[in-house]
């Protein structure tokens, strides 16, 4: 167990859609400063596993508790503004506006600007916003609309728009899925610099596992519904049978 | 200074010589300026990506507000008429607005439409209160204790009307670049996020809609008073859907869109019906279809093609359906 105070904890969570199980039974908790991993076989309810935490899904049992307090099945804004912040496998990002008017909106939501006769990009937010896109590598793109952006980068922005709201906790769905695998690790560094700098704690499910070897600080195997293994990552890549179901499997 | 901002200024020192050069036309241009009003409402919505075709019945309010006002107090001032009128249209987009704001698309199109026919029948049906269907007469009011015979009557509204649409349209053209504005165009295209950003998409645009609600209650109180009648036909389906017409003529891309919008419908509608008698719906229906087909973006984008100096190039990809060009900053 690591050393710092506990985040977020989930005890006991189930969840079924119709006859799939997503999760039966789960106890998973995160601690301060800890980067946790987790992997499994597509399908197995990782996803489902961020939907519940940010309270897009609610639990048919268990629940889910931030820092003691119980957050099971508040609505998504209410669980952000606690202080679990979430990206997406597919960037969530409003497309008809630019990249810094979509940080912008970030910041104003933070900070609860709603003067409403104040022009967005006068907010005091605008600085430290336009220094977290450079922190994700963004600057370049910064007054692009964010539909006209390549997949990697629309990735990237959606983490920065998660990190502009100081998130105790980040959750995030295959980090580096859709940038090009030549920049991955480079932006994987980024990005995992940019939370001990903010010293966010995250969660991120993740199918890389050379990626989980260097940058998780605890791994949970994820397989039907169920958490079968936790530990260290050089403990749990390295078991026998996770290597034959979850490595081996789906990513020869 | 903005080129944006110095033609407003040149327009409305335009408009504001109109009663010393072209006296015959004051009366016209009051009632555009307070029809605009009501279409700058529906624009607000629309950049949610939502459309109304109810607001006409928070027209009807404003005018009914001043109407029964009137009826109560004999020299009322246009003040308080005005000042009622905002009241009763923001009271009751709000109460409308926590339960509509819940819909999205047709829903959200059709629910209005189902409230302001409630209201119309209302106003119909009462008519021991309301007049029914001859409505109810709005009295000439004092402004500031200044009692005014009907010509000059005439010239004050111009100048009220005026004053009230510059504001509203600057304040709105402000409003729509601040971030509660720009948060109404992310309604538009990714609610998930905006909840993900802690906000509630429905407070963003129950924000907008009483927005709209007041606006469209402004231009009623200031059309009723104009007509001297508060009547239901203010808030038929009909005229919703005309105000809805208008915002798609005018354009989505800026503020300047109703006011355009407003002034083409309502000069079209006076001359061609001199001309053509019922003939009118006709011809501001194959414009309607021509501006869709080849101008989705309305008057604004029209202008926006005529004032840029090279041609966009035909490679660059062009929005299409009802999103519009945005004019930035």
């Amino acid at each position: 167990m690591s050393g710092g105070e506990l985040l977020l904890r989930a005890e006991g969570l189930k969840l079924r859609f119709g006859g799939i199980i997503a999760a039966d039974g789960i106890d998973l908790s995160l601690h301060e400063g800890e980067h946790l991993a987790i992997i499994g076989p597509n399908g197995a309810g990782k996803t489902t596993f961020l939907n519940i935490c940010t309270g897009y899904l609610t639990p048919q049992g268990g629940r889910v508790t931030l820092g003691g307090r119980e957050i099971t099945g508040q609505p998504p804004r209410r669980i952000t503004r606690a202080g679990v912040a979430r990206a997406f496998q597919i960037p969530q990002l409003f497309t008809e506006q630019t990249v810094l008017e979509n940080m912008l909106i970030a910041g104003a939501a933070h900070a609860r600007r709603w003067n409403p006769l104040r022009d967005l990009h006068a907010i005091p937010e605008r600085r430290a916003m336009e220094e977290m896109l450079e922190l994700v590598g963004c600057t370049d793109v910064r007054d692009r609309l964010a539909s006209e952006l390549p997949e990697g980068k629309r990735k990237l922005v959606d983490i920065a728009l998660a990190l502009a709201l100081k998130p105790k906790v980040l959750l995030m769905d295959e980090p580096t899925s859709g940038v090009a695998s030549a920049d991955k690790f480079g932006v994987m560094e980024v990005l995992m610099n940019a939370l001990r700098a903010a010293r966010v704690s995250s969660v991120f499910v993740e199918h890389d596992m050379e990626m989980v070897r260097l940058y998780a600080t605890r791994v949970a195997v994820w397989a039907q519904g169920v958490i079968q293994m936790t530990g260290r990552p050089e403990v749990v890549l390295n078991d026998p049978d996770v290597i034959r179901n979850v490595i081996g499997g789906g990513h020869a | 200074m903005r080129p944006a901002l110095i033609a407003f200024l040149v327009l409305l020192a335009v408009l504001a010589g109109l009663p010393f050069y072209a006296d015959n036309l004051t009366v016209f241009v009051t009632m555009c300026l307070a029809k605009s009003l009501a279409v700058l409402g529906i624009l607000v919505l629309i950049r949610a990506d939502q459309v109304s075709f109810g607001h006409a019945m928070y027209f009807a309010i404003g005018a009914y507000a001043a109407a029964f006002l009137s009826s109560a107090w004999r020299d009322i001032d246009l003040t308080l008429l005005v000042l009622a009128a905002m009241a009763a249209s923001m009271v009751a987009g709000l109460l409308v607005g926590l339960f509509v704001t819940r819909y999205r698309g047709i829903f959200f199109g059709m629910i209005n439409l189902a409230f302001s026919m409630v209201l119309y029948s209302i106003l119909e049906k009462a008519f021991h209160i309301t007049g029914g269907s001859d409505g109810m007469r709005i009295r000439r009011p004092t402004l500031m204790g200044f009692e005014f015979k009907r010509a000059e009557f005439d010239i004050v509204m111009f100048y009220v009307s005026l004053g009230i649409a510059a504001v509203c349209f600057l304040l709105v053209w402000r409003y729509l670049r601040s971030p509660l504005g720009q948060a109404l165009r992310a309604v538009k295209t990714n609610e998930t996020r905006l909840e993900y950003l802690g906000l509630s998409a429905r407070h963003v645009l129950l924000a907008g809609y009483v927005v709209s609600a007041v606006l469209c209650g402004l231009g009623g109180v200031l059309m009723g008073t104009v007509q001297g009648l508060a009547t239901p036909e203010h808030g038929f389906w009909s005229r919703s859907a005309e105000l809805v017409f208008i915002a798609v003529l005018g354009g989505q891309g800026h503020v300047a869109g109703a006011f355009a919008g407003t002034v083409i419908f309502e000069t079209v509608r006076t001359f061609a019906a001199a001309i053509l008698d019922d003939s009118w719906q006709l011809i501001l229906g194959v414009v309607l279809i021509a501006i869709i087909l080849w101008a989705p973006g309305g008057l604004v984008e029209l202008w926006q093609r005529a004032t840029r100096r090279r041609p966009r190039p035909a490679s660059e990809p062009v929005e299409t359906g009802r999103q519009s060009m945005e004019v930035r900053r």
